[in-house]
């Protein structure tokens, strides 16, 4: 008993003796997952999500978009010039900058990365968007900190596609492991962690003058049960999430409400569409409806957004008006607004095409009862969600709709090979901002133009329109001119409505209660973009 | 009273329950009242609401339902596939048996689950929750009947030779007429035995299925569809288990059963 006691006493003894109070300061190390193993450390061969966080942390950039701002800002580069037809770009880089193994930075590096991106053996994802044309761009040191690129056709938002750019060493013996980011690549263990050390000829400094980062190491977990990550969380073994679902959020902001924060609308919405290829085994009267305008836009006006959010978000998500999120704030065409919630329009649209109500069912103008499936992804409970939420709201049109979730790999051998589906229920997430990222969905001929992929030529004016217009904001350098052609293809998609939107997901995340300087965005990598600059606090006792 | 009464009356009272769910006025699996979504037990919803706000009570009891007698009519079909099978192999003999032995053989070493989930992905998306539902059992009717198939092969094979046999070739009968008058009466025990053990099997199979999605189709509630709340373990109320206790009571009953019929034969245990 008197054992039990002493040590509660002095425990006693020293909590009114001091208070404790939260310092930040410099070191420390910071924990968060990785949903698989990265499956490359290349920077220019990044393609997956978990090799673009180990970029992100360990990549230098001439420019980066501020995620806060989305502004770009400069890095490496101290200045850059594009010239007036946007063939060349001229970056002016920084002086005395050397990589983590102390190999010097010159223009000779950005040169040797460009080339390297740019060759075609290399089939660099990264490289996509630079290939205005067939022929490689000229690139030239022209000084010890000049380096110009020229192109042999306009290429627009060029200065932007530098910030998925991390420049490589020509000269270090180290080659990919010598790095001009924050942290190096220090260890790996695959199926456990990556290893990230700080690195010591980090370029950028605080505002006292300090070397940043701030923080010595940083431990990417390799975790891919959501659930385990979240334990491991709440018991203070990681020290972020870096994204949760809505049912997530809400469960830890109960627990550890400080912890937990909703950045807002993220570039991650939720959409469904109709199959309305050709040469897909659909019968004729089918293909009918999905084609019909009216039909899609009665079918979106009865699906209850609001309810979607309110009860499979939990309120972490917005209705979407189109594929430009909010949070895209240069891009997005303000003036539209998500279709309402209006039954009594939709049922006149319906009406307007031939169909009509007997009893509790829909009929077309053939007499085909109104009935199909649509198709998503089993073990997305969201989506599973979503998809009997909007079943309930069709019954009220008389339209019956059949759930089907299937694995993925079914998934997508139906919506890309054989096209044997009616509907599909997905979701997009955008990781840039600009619309040029987008033309491998708006195109007729692309494959990714899901309701109809890889048309030789447009089955539709209104899908010819968005072809011309998207091709124009891509030839087009002005922003606010190439803004105002991709505001008509967002009006065009919102009329006729080949995806459906349905929802905006939030960005949400958790932070450990000792992290400063916390900047979380809602584009990616929403939760640590600013990485060199986050602080980690300790529990310091002061006396009185 | 016996074990095997008490278990009898257990699932004689669930499947009522089941049964009278239809009479409740506005007692719906389907209808989603919204606001209250993912609430807790109260009056109204005894068991709580699931996330789209449909009473977990009545989908429980609907589930109770289609589980129990879509198994047992399952159960009912597989069962006469393997009396067929099991019976002409074990009864002729000869090639006969080593082809259906064969073929009994190949169908036990399939991976059951992965050819499940292979035919689900290949049947037609656009079918009615019912009919994805009744598409779900007769693939397991489909596929499990060897196992009773053999047990039924080695109980025909004691009869072949059995004095009543012998004596009823010897009136004349015609083989046929021995398998169905003579052989299926001593066998019914046997058949009996096998189809209370095939029908927890069933219930189990198609909580495997449901749990994956890919059971019965949205609205339409089973045990397995139930049971997908608990995917999610770290967000769980108590009553989300209500479907995994349901089904482990039902299987403790088919069990007693099952542990406690003195067939002359026996039968295999779950």
């Amino acid at each position: 008993m008197i054992r039990r006691f002493v040590p509660a006493a002095l425990l006693a003894a020293l909590t009114c003796a001091s208070s404790v109070s939260m310092f930040a300061q410099s070191g420390g190390e910071l924990r968060f997952c990785l949903r698989a193993d990265p499956k490359t450390f290349d920077p220019l061969q990044v393609e997956d999500d978990n090799s673009e966080a180990v970029r992100y942390i360990t990549g230098g950039v001439l420019l980066r978009v501020n995620r806060k701002t989305q502004e770009l800002t400069p890095e490496l580069a101290q200045s850059w010039t594009v010239d007036q037809q946007g063939w060349r770009i001229t970056f002016h880089l920084r002086r005395g900058i050397s990589f983590s193994d102390g190999t010097p930075f010159t223009a000779d590096d950005v040169a040797y990365t460009m080339t390297r991106l740019m060759d075609p053996n290399l089939h660099s994802a990264t490289a996509d968007p630079f290939r205005s044309s067939n022929v490689p761009p000229r690139i030239a040191a022209t000084s010890a900190d000049t380096v110009s690129i020229t192109f042999d056709a306009p290429v627009s938002g060029l200065e932007r596609l530098f910030d998925q750019v991390a420049i490589l060493s020509r000269n270090s013996p180290k080659k990919l492991a010598a790095v001009l980011g924050p942290f190096y690549v220090a260890d790996y263990k695959p199926g456990v962690e990556v290893l990230l050390e700080r690195n010591p000829h980090y370029w950028k400094t605080d505002s006292t003058g300090k070397r940043l980062p701030y923080l010595d190491r940083i431990h990417l977990q390799i975790q891919q049960n959501r659930d385990m990550e979240l334990v491991r969380f709440r018991r203070g073994e990681l020290d972020l999430i870096r994204s949760l679902d809505a049912e997530a959020f809400e469960d830890l902001s109960h627990q550890m409400p400080a912890s937990v924060v909703d950045a807002g609308a993220s570039l991650e919405s939720e959409f469904m569409w109709f199959n309305q290829v050709a040469s897909a085994p659909l019968p004729a009267y089918k293909k009918a409806w999905f084609a019909s305008q009216d039909f899609r836009r009665a079918v979106s006006e009865a699906i209850h957004r609001e309810d979607l959010c309110k009860v499979v978000y939990k309120g972490h998500a917005v209705p979407a008006a189109g594929p430009v999120s909010p949070a895209n704030r240069f891009w997005m065409n303000a003036s539209l607004a998500p279709h309402p919630f209006d039954l009594a329009s939709a049922q006149r649209r319906l009406q307007q095409a031939g169909f009509t109500r007997r009893g509790d069912a829909l009929y077309d103008r053939e007499g085909h009862p109104v009935e199909f499936s649509v198709m998503t992804n089993a073990g997305n409970k969201a989506r599973e969600r979503m998809a009997a939420m909007i079943q309930q709201d069709l019954q009220a049109l008389g339209i019956r709709l059949n759930v089907v979730t299937l694995d993925f790999p079914s998934l997508i051998e139906r919506m890309t090979q054989s096209f044997q589906y009616e509907a599909c229920l997905l979701g997009l997430s955008n990781l840039d901002l600009d619309p040029s990222a987008q033309m491998n969905v708006w195109l007729s001929s692309a494959a990714d133009h899901q309701w109809n992929p890889n048309q030789k030529a447009p089955a539709t004016a209104w899908e010819a329109e968005i072809d011309r217009l998207m091709q124009a904001q891509a030839a087009e350098l002005r922003p606010t001119q190439r803004k105002r052609l991709f505001d008509q293809v967002q009006q065009i998609v919102w009329e006729q409505e080949p995806f459906i939107y349905l929802v905006t997901k939030n960005s949400l995340m958790a932070f450990s209660p000792q992290l400063r300087n916390l900047a979380p965005a809602a584009i990616q990598p929403q939760a640590y973009w600013n990485i060199d600059q986050m602080q980690r606090s300790t529990l310091v006792a002061r006396s009185r | 009273m016996s074990n095997r009464t008490i278990a009898a009356t257990v699932l004689a009272l669930v499947l009522l329950a089941s049964l009278a769910v239809s009479f409740i006025p506005g007692a719906s699996y389907s209808r989603q009242d919204r606001e209250f979504a993912g609430a807790a037990p109260s009056a109204r919803f005894p068991l709580g609401a699931d996330d789209l706000g449909r009473d977990r009570l009545t989908r429980l009891l609907y589930a109770t339902r289609i589980s129990l007698l879509l198994a047992a009519a399952a159960a009912a079909v597989t069962i006469a596939v393997a009396f067929l099978a099991g019976s002409i192999a074990g009864y002729f003999g000869g090639w006969c048996d080593r082809a259906i032995v064969r073929a009994l053989d190949l169908i036990l070493s399939l991976p059951w689950l992965f050819l499940l989930l292979a035919a689900r992905a290949l049947l037609p998306l656009n079918v009615s929750p019912l009919y994805s539902l009744l598409l779900t059992y007769a693939l397991l009717a489909a596929l499990g009947w060897a196992a009773p198939a053999r047990v039924v092969r080695a109980g025909a094979r004691g009869f072949r030779d059995s004095e009543f046999v012998l004596q009823a070739r010897a009136e004349g009968c015609s083989e046929w007429r021995v398998l169905w008058r003579h052989v299926l009466p001593n066998l019914k025990p046997v058949l009996l035995a096998q189809f209370w053990t095939t029908i927890p099997v069933f219930i189990l199979a198609e909580a495997n299925l449901g749990f994956l999605g890919l059971s019965a189709g949205e609205p339409l509630p089973t045990w397995g569809t139930l049971l997908r709340e608990l995917q999610s373990p770290l967000f769980l109320r108590p009553e989300a288990f209500a479907p995994a206790a349901a089904i482990a009571v039902s299987l403790l009953c088919f069990k007693l059963i099952c542990s406690n019929s003195s067939t002359p034969l026996g039968g295999s245990q779950i």
